[in-house]
């Protein structure tokens, strides 16, 4: 894939603190995992690539607009059916409400929740929710996928269905933009990772050569710390 | 002791009997407040959840204001709803001073505010829950102010509650714009007042515990509605 972002000299300010940190990158694969021990504002980074936040300095630079959809990592349901989550989020696209159904229940459907469509999206577990919120994000099409830490709070077979949830949406051809603290589930997952730290871009390596011999001695130690 | 259990025993009587006067007036009662409490909730909600997502210059001082008029007395609001319907007064024309109506404006006045406060407290809540979500969908502020009314209705009946409760426990704004005239605009607070200070207990006693039992009655609803919808919506 040929660049699609360019994010020149990003950074983010609050209340005297550099969140992020003249962040300069240039993504072009279609699977990105953003790495980084906690608190290195790789949240931050996604939401600004969103933005659900605005840089204090610098810009994105965009080689086309990218229609985008983002998945938290607690998914937030509204208190109604879990096909009514799914159209809600469609309806804001604008769409007929007879098609809105179809491509709600369709999405749902690639979930695997289809007999759980009516039920009330609150009593789901934990994976079940994180799915709706994966079937609301993928049922706008969105060119971009952004998803901050998506399995975090689930447990290891939910987090394997969500794994295999982004991948199905990847091979429909969305760009992946995602951070994990699951290393095995980035190494799955990812082409290319970029290594966040304090703020500041680290490295940005294909993901084979990341696992094998990350470039920073801060990734290195971060690899270390997490794969005993 | 006997002072108090006669008067007990009659007012017990005239419940019991459904007494027709006493039907009267508790029925006045509960549609003016409900009506009040209706108004209130139509204008209050809105303006509520405007102000816990909205972004706009005088928010704050709105919100400060909105949480003062929670406490607005009564017998103000109800001297500033006459000076507005007398008869020289910028509404006097349609000539609803001394009606139910003028009750209904009164009270609805009064506790717009109260439901506005509220709303806005829950709905801040809720927004903070979804605001990355619904921004990330694409939702306006206005259309997120929708949903999350929508979404926190069953929240939302504590805040209808305490209106209500305001509003059908007032005395002085009916007091003033309604004038407390019999078979009119006769309440059941204005009756307790009127009857007590008369000397007449039996009936202001009974209508005193009807107060207390659509009071109690309206909360109990309320509250297993509530415990409902926690379990059938989460």
């Amino acid at each position: 894939m040929s660049i699609w972002l360019t994010i020149d000299n990003l950074g983010l300010t609050e209340g005297g603190t550099r969140i992020i940190d003249a962040v300069s990158l240039s993504l072009s694969a279609q699977r990105t995992l953003v790495l980084g021990p906690n608190g290195a504002g790789k949240s931050t980074l996604l939401r600004l690539i969103h933005g659900l936040l605005h840089p204090s300095s610098g810009a994105l630079r965009w080689s086309q607009p990218l229609s985008q959809a983002m998945v938290f990592q607690r998914p937030v349901m509204l208190r109604t059916t879990a096909l009514a989550n799914v159209v809600y989020g469609l309806k804001l696209k604008g769409c007929t409400a007879h098609e809105c159904d179809r491509r709600a229940r369709q999405a749902l459907a690639h979930v695997g929740l289809e007999t759980l469509a009516k039920r009330p999206a609150r009593l789901l577990s934990g994976g079940e929710q994180q799915r709706v919120a994966l079937a609301r994000a993928w049922a706008l099409e969105p060119e971009l996928l952004i998803l901050d830490e998506p399995t975090a709070s689930l447990d290891p077979a939910s987090s394997r269905e969500v794994e295999r949830i982004i991948n199905e949406i990847a091979a429909g051809g969305a760009r992946i933009l995602m951070t994990t603290h699951n290393l095995g589930q980035a190494r799955r997952v990812a082409e290319e990772i970029v290594f966040i730290d304090r703020g500041r871009i680290a490295e940005q390596t294909p993901v084979a050569e990341f696992f094998k011999l990350p470039r920073t001695p801060a990734a290195q130690d971060f690899l270390q710390e997490e794969m005993p | 002791m006997h002072e108090f259990n006669e008067p007990l025993i009659t007012a017990w009587q005239l419940v019991a009997a459904a007494d027709e006067r006493l039907a009267g007036i508790v029925l006045l009662s509960l549609r003016v407040s409900l009506a009040a409490t209706l108004i209130a909730c139509i204008v209050g909600m809105p303006i509520g959840a405007l102000l816990a997502v909205g972004r706009f210059p005088g928010r704050r001082v709105l919100i400060v204001l909105f949480n003062g008029l929670m406490g607005l007395p009564p017998v103000v609001v109800g001297l500033l709803i006459y000076l507005m319907l007398s008869r020289a007064g910028p509404l006097g024309a349609f000539g609803l001073l001394f009606s139910p109506e003028a009750m209904i404006i009164a009270q609805a006045v009064l506790v717009t505010p109260i439901v506005a406060a509220l709303t806005r407290q829950v709905i801040a809540d809720e927004w903070s829950e979804y605001r990355e979500q619904l921004r990330s969908l694409g939702a306006s502020r206005t259309r997120a102010a929708a949903t999350l009314l929508w979404d926190g209705r069953f929240s939302l009946s504590t805040a209808a509650l305490a209106g209500f409760g305001r509003a059908i426990a007032e005395v002085g704004a009916v007091m003033i714009v309604g004038g407390n005239i019999d078979g009119v605009t006769r309440v059941m607070t204005t009756t307790i007042a009127l009857e007590t200070s008369k000397g007449d207990l039996p009936l202001a006693l009974a209508l005193g515990f009807i107060l207390i039992a659509v009071v109690l009655a309206i909360n109990a609803v309320a509250y297993a509605l509530r415990g409902w919808a926690e379990r059938h919506w989460g």
